[in-house]
C-alpha cells in the first residue's frame, strides 16, 4: 500500500536505524567514530549519520514519496563500543551501490564526509573505514601501472627501491637542483623527488627543473648501466597546466611524475592517473594535508580510508609512514594500510585497525613509500616491515652523507642489498641488523661513514593516533 | 678533506661505473650465499631462470634465455650445475638467476651470479 504524507520532523531512527539490516555483497560500507553531545542517544545519532551522508534532511518532505526512499537510503546496521574510550562509538553504516557515480571517489567522499561533518548533535566524527564492493571497484580505472609493470619498466626486481628527497625544499636554482639529483642517482639510487612544494617557483620554474633533471637522469643512467627516475612533480593551479607539464615530462623521456593528491584534488587525480595509463607513465602520489584529515582519532577522516580512495583515484607510489623515522605512524595500523596499497584481498583484522574485508578483484597495487626522518640504520627494520614492494626514500640520509650525495647514496644502496641478501639467507634482519651493516661496511666506506654520522639518532616520541584497544 | 673519499662513477670506467641491478652494489655472492639465494628462490615457488648477456648490452630487458626456465626444479645442485653450465659456454657474459613468480606474471627476483668481463 502506499504511504501517505505526514509533514514534521520525525526521529531519524524510524526511518535509518535498522539492526536487522543484512548487509548486501554490493553495499558500500562506512565505519564512523562518533562522539555524541551529552544526552543524545546512541541510535538516533547513528542513525541521523546515516541520512545525512545519504538521502535524508532534517524534515520531511513530500518529494520522498515520488521515490523508493527505502531502496536508496543509507541504513545504520551496527553500532558498537569503542575499546577503551568510553566518549564514542561505532556505527556501521551501509549504502546502495546506487547512490555513487561509477569511477568516482569525489562523489563517494562529498557524500560520506560532506555536511554530516557539521551535525551540531555530534561533538566529533570521525570516518575510520569504507569497504568498497568489487562491483564498484571495478567502475574505476586504478593506479596507472601497478607494481609488476613498474618493476617490469624499471628492471628492478627482488628488492625495495630506493629514493631520496632533494634538499632543501625550496630555493635551489634548476641547475644545482638536477646536480643534486645526478649526485644521487650515479651513487645508486632509483629515484629522487621533488618535494611536494616545489612547483614552478621564481627560483625555479618547472620546464627549467624537467631539463636539467632529465639530463642527469640519462648521464646516470649511462655511467650505472640501470634505470633511473626522478619524480617531476606536475601538481599546479589548474588542471590545463598540470597536464602541461606532464605532458613535457613525457616528451623529453621522464618515466614518472609527481601529484599531490589531497592539495591537487581528486578530480585532478583521476583525471591525470588515467592519462598516465594511456601514456605509459609512472605516477607517484604525495599526500600533503593528510595529517590535517588523519591525525585526530576523534575527527577527520582515517588514512587507511584515504589510501583506498587513492588506489581508486589512481597512483603508482604512495607515501605510507615509516613506522620508524620522524612521522607519526602506528605499526600495527600501518601494516594494514600498507596491505590494503598492495594486496589483491585483505581481511578484517581489527587489531590492524581493518574494520572489513576488501576485495580489489585485479585492480593493480600502490607501493608505498616510506620516507622522512630515516636514515641507514633504519634499513633492517625498513625492509622487514615493508620488504620488497616498496619504495624507501632516504632524504637527509643520503644528501647528509659526509662525502655527499653519491657516497651517501651508495651507502644506502649498499645497505639494503645486504639486507635482502640476508634476509633471503633465513637471517632475522632487526635482531642481526647491527651485524649485516657492519659486515657491509667492510668492503664499503660509504657505508662505514653514515653508520659512524648517524650513529645516536632516534626518533621515540608516542604515536598520538594508535589502534582503539581496551585499556589495560 | 683529505680523508674524504671520491666517488667514481666515470663513463670512461666500466669496470667500476657499470652495474647490473640486485646484489650488485655488493662483492660477490659466495658459493654458500648462492646457495642460500637459490634455496630463496626454490621456497618461494618461483621458477628458476637463467639469462645471459655481453655486459655492455646488459640494459636490454631481454638478455639470451638459457635453454627454457627450469619450471618447477627445486634441486638446489641442478640449478648450479645449470648457471655452471651457461656460465662455462659464455665466459666473458654476465649470468643472471631470475625466480620467475607465475602468479603475478613477474620477475619476483633477479639476480647477477656469474660477472662478466667489462668493455
Amino acid at each position: 500500500m502506499a504511504k501517505t504524507y505526514n509533514a514534521g520532523v520525525k526521529d531519524y531512527r524510524e526511518t535509518y536505524w535498522e539492526p536487522n539490516y543484512s548487509v548486501k555483497e554490493t553495499d558500500i560500507l562506512a565505519c564512523f567514530k562518533i562522539t555524541p553531545q551529552d544526552g543524545v542517544p546512541r541510535e538516533e545519532l547513528a542513525a541521523a549519520v546515516a541520512a545525512e551522508s545519504s538521502t535524508g534532511t532534517w524534515t520531511t518532505v513530500w518529494t520522498d514519496l515520488l521515490t523508493d526512499l527505502d531502496y536508496y537510503k543509507g541504513r545504520c546496521y551496527a553500532i558498537e563500543d569503542v575499546p577503551g574510550d568510553d566518549t564514542c562509538f561505532y556505527a556501521f553504516i551501509a549504502y546502495p551501490i546506487d547512490l555513487f557515480e561509477e569511477g568516482s571517489v569525489v562523489n563517494i567522499l562529498t557524500s560520506l564526509v560532506g555536511n554530516v561533518f557539521g551535525f551540531k548533535a555530534l561533538r566529533a566524527l570521525r570516518l575510520e573505514d569504507i569497504r568498497f564492493p568489487l562491483a564498484y571497484v571495478m567502475t574505476c580505472n586504478g593506479p596507472p601501472q601497478g607494481i609488476q609493470q613498474e618493476r617490469d619498466i624499471l628492471n628492478k626486481y627482488g628488492r625495495p627501491l630506493l629514493g631520496c628527497t632533494i634538499k632543501p625544499k625550496l630555493g635551489l636554482s634548476a641547475k644545482n637542483y638536477g646536480r643534486a639529483c645526478y649526485e644521487g642517482l650515479r651513487g645508486g639510487l632509483d629515484f629522487t623527488k621533488d618535494d611536494e612544494n616545489v612547483n614552478s617557483q621564481p627560483f625555479m620554474r618547472w620546464r627549467a627543473r624537467f631539463d636539467f633533471v632529465q639530463e642527469a637522469i640519462v648521464k646516470a643512467e649511462a655511467e650505472t648501466g640501470e634505470r633511473k627516475g626522478h619524480y617531476l612533480n606536475v601538481t599546479a593551479p589548474t588542471f590545463d597546466e598540470m597536464m602541461k607539464r606532464a605532458e613535457y615530462a613525457k616528451e623529453i623521456g621522464s618515466p614518472i611524475i609527481m601529484h599531490d593528491y589531497l592539495t591537487g584534488g581528486l578530480s585532478a587525480n583521476t583525471g591525470l592517473a588515467q592519462w598516465c595509463q594511456d601514456n605509459g607513465m609512472l605516477l607517484h602520489i604525495h599526500r600533503a594535508m593528510h595529517a590535517v584529515l588523519d591525525r585526530n582519532p576523534h575527527h577527520g577522516i582515517h588514512f587507511r580510508v584515504l589510501t583506498k580512495v587513492l588506489r581508486l583515484s589512481g597512483g603508482d607510489h604512495l607515501h605510507s609512514g615509516t613506522v620508524v623515522g620522524k612521522l607519526e605512524g602506528d605499526r600495527e595500523a600501518t601494516l594494514g594500510w600498507i596491505d590494503t596499497m598492495r594486496d589483491s584481498f585483505i581481511k578484517e583484522d581489527r587489531s590492524r585497525g581493518l574494520f572489513f574485508d576488501q576485495d580489489w578483484g585485479s585492480m593493480p597495487g600502490v607501493i608505498p613509500v616510506a620516507s622522512g626522518g630515516i636514515h641507514v640504520w633504519h634499513m633492517p627494520a625498513l625492509v622487514n616491515i615493508f620488504g620488497d614492494d616498496s619504495c624507501l626514500q632516504f632524504g637527509g640520509g643520503t644528501l647528509g652523507h659526509p662525502w655527499g650525495n653519491a657516497a651517501g647514496a651508495a651507502a644506502n644502496r649498499v645497505a639494503v642489498e645486504a639486507c635482502v641478501e640476508a634476509r633471503n639467507s633465513g637471517v632475522e634482519l632487526e635482531k642481526e641488523g647491527k651485524d649485516i651493516l657492519t659486515k657491509a661496511a667492510a668492503h664499503s666506506p660509504e657505508l662505514k661513514i653514515a653508520m659512524e654520522t648517524w650513529k645516536e639518532i632516534k626518533f621515540e616520541f608516542d604515536t598520538v593516533d594508535k589502534i582503539d584497544a581496551a585499556h589495560k | 678533506m683529505s680523508d674524504m673519499q671520491d666517488y667514481n662513477s666515470s663513463l670512461s670506467d666500466a669496470a667500476v661505473s657499470r652495474k647490473f641491478e640486485t646484489f650488485s652494489y655488493l662483492p660477490a655472492l659466495t658459493v654458500e650465499s648462492t646457495r642460500a639465494q637459490i634455496q630463496y628462490i626454490v621456497d618461494k615457488g618461483w621458477n628458476p631462470s637463467i639469462e645471459h648477456t655481453e655486459p655492455q648490452n646488459a640494459i636490454s630487458n631481454y638478455w639470451y634465455m638459457w635453454k627454457l626456465p627450469l619450471f618447477g626444479e627445486t634441486d638446489v645442485d641442478v640449478i648450479l650445475a645449470e648457471l655452471a653450465a651457461c656460465h662455462k659456454a659464455h665466459p666473458d657474459n654476465h649470468v643472471r638467476l631470475l625466480g620467475l613468480d607465475n602468479f603475478a606474471q613477474c620477475a619476483g627476483t633477479s639476480m647477477v651470479i656469474y660477472r662478466g668481463t667489462a668493455v
